[in-house]
């Protein structure tokens, strides 16, 4: 018998907010956080992306009374574990049953842009510095575990953390996604003309691409059951797939994602008309969002309430399943289901359930989908305690 | 949850040779550079796939190692693809085509940055570089590391065999930056395979040193 894996604490940091709850109420009001940005060395040319103010970094940095120096990437990583680590006393960093999971996409990146590696060493530029430098700082004894495989990283840091706690070796992991907005991602995707000039418009008819953003967001796992509480949500499954079609655009048929959520749905032993609503990867690309509707309406789900929230956080890379997962567990918890801003006419073949409006209802599972470069493709199951 | 997996075969491209099996297979006699060393590598075992021209580096060795690994070892026709999993880790990421893309953005009078580079800036792109051109459709996941860790790699495949989430798994480590290169694919299976060398911590390590 498997031992059932609970999220026990969680923390976004976005630009609506350094708490859960502070996003999940202007989420709740259908309030973005991606506007119109110029002057931040990001591009040459005013983006709409979703940035988090940087003395407001600083400022809730300051509180925290640390003498070293770290990055900005590695502030939001130490701010947003902190914050959940508050939330669950009983979970200690410092110990040898606590591991650290770390999804990110780009790491230090923005080191590379700048003289110098601003004054870091060079090393700081590999993800598994990063690793070493926030273990250093909770004083974890562990070697932290890093996932960077494109934009499912976060949905697939949370799937191995619970299969890491079912195997025992572990009693508490805690999971933390975060990316930053540089001038090395946006012209990334602006070469491939992948960001729309406007707030972007998920599954709707006149998306038009991306908006980008930067986020972090962490979740305690555990499969202590004395830690357990009402409130807790359960992980019931997950899993990744590949296209093997192409390394940039998505599977026309969507059958990568159809098999993640199919043995996903298969792990959790639910059907697909037990599923309450969906967070969808909804990026708002001609491409990817057909391509979700094909898999979905593949796996029998097409009618079922679904959203995306990158309307809002804009596309957070190695955060993003992190963050939009806690979105959806917010939602489960207060029985909310949040509308999708900016979408107005389905602009999908297949027809499926966009939430429009936020609006209240009973819900007791959410199944998350993320897809990404490399034609990777991930799934992961959440319920109601 | 202790059943047996093996190790049914590997390949290493490093130092200037190919070890497929414990086999030198091609050693480099001239020195050659690391990238020229990966093409001669291809070109050697007339392999053909015109993508691979279109590759980073990374991928390019990613790709020439998993090419010999299969070549007689043909999981993809044992398995059904959706049963197959790729599990791969590195130090230094995608960082070679990073520097590459960032010195097209660096100057704005020299700005020319270009999606063919672009797309390769994220690790796991060699991954499904390899499940493109053997239809490999199972689990995947990237992981960066200091440097190769055999019990995290030997454990997390383990597990994925030994929980039925996957029949087969293609693992190692492949890392490229500043010319040096280090590619080491394995396939692990339920049944010993050519090779039939337990696949533990311990033997991980002997075979990778």
């Amino acid at each position: 018998m498997k031992s059932e894996i609970f999220i026990i604490a969680d923390n976004i940091i976005s630009p609506l907010g350094f708490t859960s709850e502070e996003n999940f109420q202007h989420l709740k009001k259908m309030e973005t956080g991606i506007k119109s940005v110029s002057g931040r060395s990001l591009s040459a040319e005013p983006v709409c992306a979703a940035v988090i103010n940087d003395d407001k970094i600083t400022s809730e940095f300051d509180k925290l009374n640390i003498k070293d120096q770290y990055t900005r990437l590695e502030k939001l990583f130490i701010l947003s574990i902190a914050d959940t680590l508050k939330q669950a006393p009983a979970v200690k960093a410092n110990s040898s049953k606590t591991l650290i999971i770390l999804s990110s996409t780009k790491g230090n990146i923005d080191l590379l842009g700048s003289a110098n590696n601003n004054g870091f060493d060079k090393k700081r530029l590999t993800l598994w510095e990063t690793g070493n430098v926030i273990t250093k700082h909770f004083g974890n004894p562990n070697k932290a575990l890093i996932v960077s495989n494109a934009c499912i990283s976060g949905v697939l840091a949370m799937i191995i953390g619970k299969r890491l706690l079912e195997q025992g070796v572990y009693e508490n992991i805690i999971v933390s996604g975060g990316d930053i907005l540089t001038h090395f991602v946006v012209s990334g995707f602006q070469s491939f003309k992948a960001v729309s000039n406007e707030v972007c418009k998920p599954y709707d008819a006149s998306r038009d691409g991306i908006s980008l953003g930067e986020a972090c967001g962490t979740v305690i796992l555990t499969n202590n059951s004395a830690l357990r509480s009402p409130d807790s949500i359960l992980i019931k499954g997950g899993a990744s797939s590949n296209d093997a079609n192409h390394i940039s655009g998505p599977s026309r048929t969507g059958d990568g994602l159809s098999l993640a959520i199919e043995k996903t749905l298969h792990e959790a032993n639910l059907k697909p008309s037990e599923i309450d609503f969906i967070s969808g990867h909804g990026t708002a690309t001609p491409y990817n969002d057909e391509m979700e509707s094909q898999a979905l309406t593949a796996s029998e789900l097409q009618n079922v309430p679904m959203n995306s929230l990158k309307s809002y956080f804009g596309h957070t890379l190695g955060a993003a399943g992190i963050i939009e997962s806690i979105a959806g567990i917010h939602s489960i918890k207060n029985n909310t289901l949040i509308g999708t801003y900016n979408f107005k006419e389905l602009g999908v073949t297949k027809p499926i359930n966009i939430i429009k409006e936020t609006k209240t209802q009973k819900l007791n599972n959410c199944l998350k989908t993320a897809a990404g470069f490399g034609g990777c493709n991930a799934a992961i199951l959440f319920s109601k305690n | 949850m202790s059943a047996t997996n093996y190790i049914s075969a590997f390949c290493r491209i490093s130092s200037g040779k190919v070890n497929v099996n414990h086999s030198i297979m091609f050693a480099d006699e001239n020195e050659e550079s690391s990238a020229a060393f990966i093409k001669s590598v291809y070109k050697h075992y007339q392999i053909n796939y015109p993508k691979f021209y279109k590759m980073d580096k990374l991928c390019q060795l990613a790709f020439v190692t998993s090419e010999l690994l299969l070549k007689d070892n043909k999981i993809t026709e044992k398995y059904s693809k959706e049963d197959i999993a790729i599990v791969v880790s590195n130090s230094n990421s995608s960082l070679e085509i990073d520097t590459e893309h960032q010195k097209t953005i660096s100057d704005k009078e020299n700005y020319f940055p270009s999606p063919a580079n672009f797309v390769y800036t994220l690790p796991n792109i060699l991954i499904g570089e390899i499940a493109i051109r053997n239809l490999i459709k199972g689990e995947n996941t990237f992981f960066i590391f200091d440097k190769f860790d055999a019990q995290f790699t030997a454990d997390y495949v383990n597990s994925l065999l030994n929980s039925g989430k996957a029949e087969s798994c293609i693992a190692g480590w492949v890392d490229y930056y500043e010319g040096s290169y280090d590619g080491f694919l394995y396939t692990v299976e339920k049944t010993p395979g050519v090779l039939g060398i337990e696949h533990t911590t311990e033997q991980l390590n002997n075979l990778y040193k």
